[in-house]
């Protein structure tokens, strides 16, 4: 499916998920970006998945990005049946993260949401085993990736 | 007369072959340590055996397999055919720290490695050489400022002999730094052997 195509579809998708026109836009590298509010995000995730002309089954990149006013998770989805990609992107409150989870969608979306959250601090509700995954014991609430991010003893500043 | 030619010649013969002089093309460090003294039944080598062991351990440094990021490519690159540095006695990578001489700090050293990096130090048996390999095992080289994880050089965690700069250094680096190394054992001024002939 072109990118137009899965605009259309996309906008037919479960009525209660409303985003905007102009959040749909393809990139340079030609993926179509969507945003998302956080609270529809976990139905919106679901549709895309079983959708039968969608069929979102691959997460292939999950990861967060702290642009200091806020942060922004960023979902990659395929699907290896129909070959076409989006990305979804969904806007979090800096000083409460909170977003559903995914990994009953996607698995592997378990591992990606504990490094999110080790990194990021990033709470994703309803997790099966939200705990550190790479980052030793003691880190918890230090968020490495963020980027107010002090650590007087490790860190050069420059 | 004669007989005062004859010695003269005997001198000058003993001094052209003095040292054991490795066959042109050689590098210098590959020559033995010591005199031949020609008898005429053969020679009477005189030599330390300081030198002639430190010789020996030079010439058989066993690395061990330890890499930790893409300073470890060019690390195998050396070891394979193109670069070849058993050609210099760096033979066998060992998997083991029990069975290793010299250990290639090859890649990022973060504070998560540090103490099993330490731990392979230990294991190893004495004499033992380290080489660090980069600018992140020398320094933390492009992970030095605002990062959370990488240690500072690698001799924050365990005496380095040689140091080689480069992101990642060229195969031809490496095998300078090894030779150089050997140099340094045969001159006996590695931190391992100045450990161990100083009382403690």
């Amino acid at each position: 499916m072109t990118n137009d195509e899965l605009k259309i579809k996309l906008s037919e998708l479960v009525p209660p998920i409303a985003f905007e026109e102009s959040a749909v836009q393809a990139t340079p590298d030609g993926w179509l970006n969507v945003s998302v509010e956080p609270k529809d995000w976990h139905e919106f995730a679901k549709s895309l998945k079983h959708h039968p002309e969608l069929r979102f089954d691959y997460l292939f990149c999950e990861t967060c990005v702290d642009w200091k006013t806020h942060l922004t998770m960023v979902y990659h989805l395929e699907s290896t049946q129909h070959r076409h990609i989006i990305v979804v992107k969904s806007k979090l409150d800096r000083n409460k993260p909170e977003i559903e989870t995914v990994s009953d969608i996607w698995k592997t979306a378990e591992f990606h949401e504990r490094e999110v959250y080790e990194l990021f601090g990033v709470n994703f509700l309803n997790h099966p085993d939200l705990r550190l995954l790479i980052l030793p014991e003691g880190w918890e609430g230090r968020n490495p990736l963020r980027k107010d991010f002090e650590d007087a003893i490790n860190m050069v500043k420059l | 007369m004669t007989n005062e030619k004859d010695i003269n010649k005997e001198i000058s013969k003993s001094e052209a072959s003095g040292r054991v002089s490795p066959p042109s093309g050689e590098p210098e460090g590959a020559s033995f340590p010591g005199e031949v003294h020609p008898t005429p039944t053969g020679g009477v080598l005189v030599t330390a055996i300081d030198d002639v062991i430190n010789w020996a351990r030079s010439n058989s440094l066993w690395p061990l397999v330890f890499g930790t990021s893409c300073c470890a490519i060019e690390m195998m690159s050396t070891a394979s055919a193109k670069y070849d540095w058993s050609r210099f006695g760096f033979e066998v990578a060992r998997a083991t720290p029990r069975q290793a001489d010299v250990i290639i700090i090859a890649g990022t050293i973060v504070n998560k490695m540090a103490p099993v990096l330490k731990r392979l130090y230990d294991q190893m048996a004495d004499p033992k050489y380290v080489i660090a390999m980069g600018a992140c095992a020398t320094s933390g080289g492009p992970f030095f400022y605002n990062t959370y994880s990488v240690v500072k050089g690698a001799d924050h965690v365990i005496p380095v002999d040689v140091y080689i700069a480069g992101c990642p250094p060229r195969p031809e680096a490496l095998l300078h730094a090894l030779i150089t190394l050997q140099k340094k054992i045969k001159s006996g001024l590695t931190r391992e052997q100045i450990r161990m002939t100083k009382p403690e």
